[in-house]
């Protein structure tokens, strides 16, 4: 298990990786290691395979569209800079970051980008908007059977019409952080070394 | 010049006078005390003045790299991060109730996903069930490669130790073990790495009539256990080394072997199974009811169809001392050959073995029950994780049933209010359904607490096994 992990991940790329994510040494050092455990084909990239063979992330009724996440658009595999860029999203925010200098380049797990991840996970087509197919989709996938169709339309267009302040019958970013604000802190989660 | 290679000469026979002192003594020492069941106290001592050597070089290392300000890559045996253990239901409200939303009637909300979100990338980070099938990461390093982290620390003093210890690992008891398991093989008995060996319970083995159950980390599981009782194995027929060994076996004592086209008809299983049983005269059955290796650090799903025959089940904790050598065998990682080799130069297979008092099945427990309640047993006493995941999720994919669970769970917490619908229905009706494995979609939502994630795979079980059975063992 990551018998090497540590040798081959050189100084100064963890440096790299300490500035882009913000997380410590040894969360990183710890975090190739889980890569690499992942990694079966051992070529240093994972493909979406390698996450589905997580049984906890396959039962997860969102799993699918939570590993689209991890890859670039169009490509089907993910190296450790990329894994790490995308769970940087899910470290909690220390009190340092709070007040930082507006002019420097926005942090991976500001609330901003947290909650643009959570929306990406509606939006597919990235059109910026949730569209009621969309929603349902989503819905759709966190129910499964055991919901009628009818019944979830009308969820759907209830959770619409409480966000919707445009009329445009869609959720935009905007109006999707007046209603997940409050809440996105959830996500955050904390490796404990 | 005849005389300048003369004491070449002789010294080459020193050498080789040496070596074979030491080694025809020493097989000497491990031999006639293991025949005649007496313990000299060698292997105490040798397990001490090891452990001491690994403590004094996982130091080295730790000054090591302080010295050149790096890090030590330090294995985290408790998991990265520390998960609660509540129910989906319960998250959601939890989730909601951050936000402080007054709304308090199931309903949907966006930031539901958050939850399924976090909980996806928290298995992403870490999960319970991959790290079961790889060899367990050490707290000190015991002076073989295949278990350091930190190549970059080691000083040269700590090479000239691991350099040393490679010499005695490969010089000596490599040899002296491959030639008492090559004897060993010639007389059916295989005597190999086993060093340490610590039984206790002994008034609770195994009798006559009932069937021993107990964690799967090694073939070498077999061996230790026969070294303390006959047994009759049940097993699949294999090809080459291990297939002589099974048919030889069954010269000499009754053994269940299948073909591989039985092991699919559970019936057939149960019934050679009963029937052995049956039979007072026959030994007890040793099963494994994991159905293949685990690292040893956990407990996986046992396997219900040694849990329905209704006999006494004895259960036995295994537990290898990692510290000396790994003892799992990574089957999709190394063959026979490569792991007996790795086994024969690791310094020691150190184990111990519980034999717990007898379990049968009781009043109204069906097989399941049963069987998680032997499993619960055997991960207390060996100290093991229980876990409800089936080991076959080292080669084959999740069921889908899961993530059905995981639908229908939150189902019910944004719908709640169907539930009072369906609590008007008789008890008997809802009974029927699920014995007859209802394939039926619109069933309602049963009146259930909903459980944690990991906990599903008990339900599914049952419900999977009605399903899915081609020979549906139905209980009379």
């Amino acid at each position: 298990m990551g018998s090497r992990a540590s040798t081959l991940l050189r100084e100064e790329e963890i440096e790299e990786i300490k500035k882009e994510t913000g997380f410590s040494h040894s969360q990183i050092t710890r975090l190739y290691s889980r890569f690499t455990s992942l990694d079966k084909g051992e070529n240093g990239t994972l493909s979406r395979e390698d996450f589905q063979r997580i049984p906890e992330l396959a039962i997860n009724p969102l799993g699918d569209r939570i590993i689209n996440a991890f890859f670039p658009e169009g490509e089907d595999q993910v190296n450790f800079r990329g894994f790490m860029r995308t769970l940087a999203h899910f470290r909690p925010i220390e009190d340092n970051e709070k007040n930082k200098d507006p002019i420097a380049s926005e942090p991976l797990n500001s609330r901003s980008n947290k909650l643009l991840f959570a929306f990406r996970l509606y939006d597919l087509d990235r059109d910026d908007k949730i569209s009621r197919d969309e929603l349902l989709q989503v819905l759709r996938m966190m129910v499964g059977v055991n919901i009628s169709d009818e019944q979830l339309g009308s969820i759907a267009d209830r959770t619409i019409q409480e966000a919707d302040q445009n009329g445009d019958n869609s959720i935009s970013f905007n109006e999707f952080i007046k209603v997940g604000n409050v809440y996105i802190l959830y996500i955050d989660i904390d490796i404990d070394i | 010049m005849g005389w300048f290679l003369l004491p070449f000469d002789n010294l080459l026979c020193i050498v080789l006078g040496i070596s074979f002192t030491v080694g025809f003594s020493s097989l000497l020492v491990i031999v006639v005390p293991a025949v005649l069941g007496v313990s000299i106290g060698i292997r105490r001592l040798y397990m001490k003045s090891l452990l001491k050597v690994f403590e004094w070089a996982t130091v080295r290392m730790e000054r090591g790299a302080k010295e050149k300000n790096q890090h030590l890559y330090k294995p985290y045996s408790n998991g990265i991060i520390a998960k609660e253990l509540s129910s989906l239901e319960q998250e959601i409200q939890e989730l909601r109730a951050s936000g402080t939303t007054l709304s308090s009637e199931p309903e949907f909300e966006m930031a539901d996903i958050m939850y399924f979100c976090r909980r996806g990338v928290e298995s992403i980070v870490d999960d319970e069930v991959t790290k079961r099938f790889s060899a367990q990461e050490l707290e000190s390093w015991n002076l073989l490669t295949r278990s350091n982290f930190n190549a970059r620390h080691i000083s040269l003093r700590l090479s000239v130790l691991w350099g040393l210890g490679l010499f005695i690992r490969y010089g000596f008891l490599l040899p002296l073990r491959v030639t008492l398991a090559a004897s060993g093989i010639g007389l059916l008995v295989v005597l190999t790495t086993i060093v340490g060996f610590i039984p206790s319970g002994c008034e609770n083995k195994p009798k006559n009539g009932g069937i021993c159950v107990a964690n799967h980390t090694t073939p070498i599981d077999v061996i230790i256990l026969a070294n303390d009782g006959c047994y009759s194995m049940v097993g699949q027929i294999h090809g080459g080394l291990i297939g002589v060994v099974q048919r030889a076996m069954v010269k000499s004592s009754p053994h269940i072997w299948f073909e591989r086209s039985e092991v699919k008809d559970r019936h057939l299983v149960a019934e050679r199974l009963s029937n052995h049983v049956a039979d007072k005269t026959k030994h007890p059955i040793l099963i494994f009811p994991e159905g293949t290796c685990i690292n040893n650090t956990s407990v996986m799903m046992f396997k219900k169809g040694s849990f329905e025959i209704g006999c006494t089940v004895y259960p036995v904790a295994i537990k290898y001392d990692p510290r000396f050598g790994d003892a799992f065998w990574n089957s999709s990682k190394f063959g026979m050959v490569n792991y007996l080799l790795r086994m024969m130069s690791s310094w020691a297979i150190v184990c111990s073995v519980w034999y717990l008092p007898p379990m049968s099945r009781e009043e109204g427990e069906d097989a399941v029950q049963f069987a998680n309640r032997v499993k619960a047993a055997i991960a207390t006493q060996g100290g093991l994780v229980d876990l409800l995941w089936d080991g076959g999720l080292k080669r084959g994919k999740v069921k889908n049933t899961f993530k059905e669970e995981q639908q229908k769970l939150y189902s019910k917490v944004l719908v709640g209010d169907q539930e009072d619908q369906g609590e008007d229905r008789p008890q008997e009706d809802e009974e029927e359904e699920l014995e007859e494995g209802d394939q039926n979609e619109d069933r309602p939502l049963e009146d259930y607490t909903p459980r944690p994630l990991e906990d599903c795979s008990l339900r599914l079980q049952e419900e999977e096994e009605e399903r899915g059975s081609e020979t549906p063992m139905k209980d009379q």
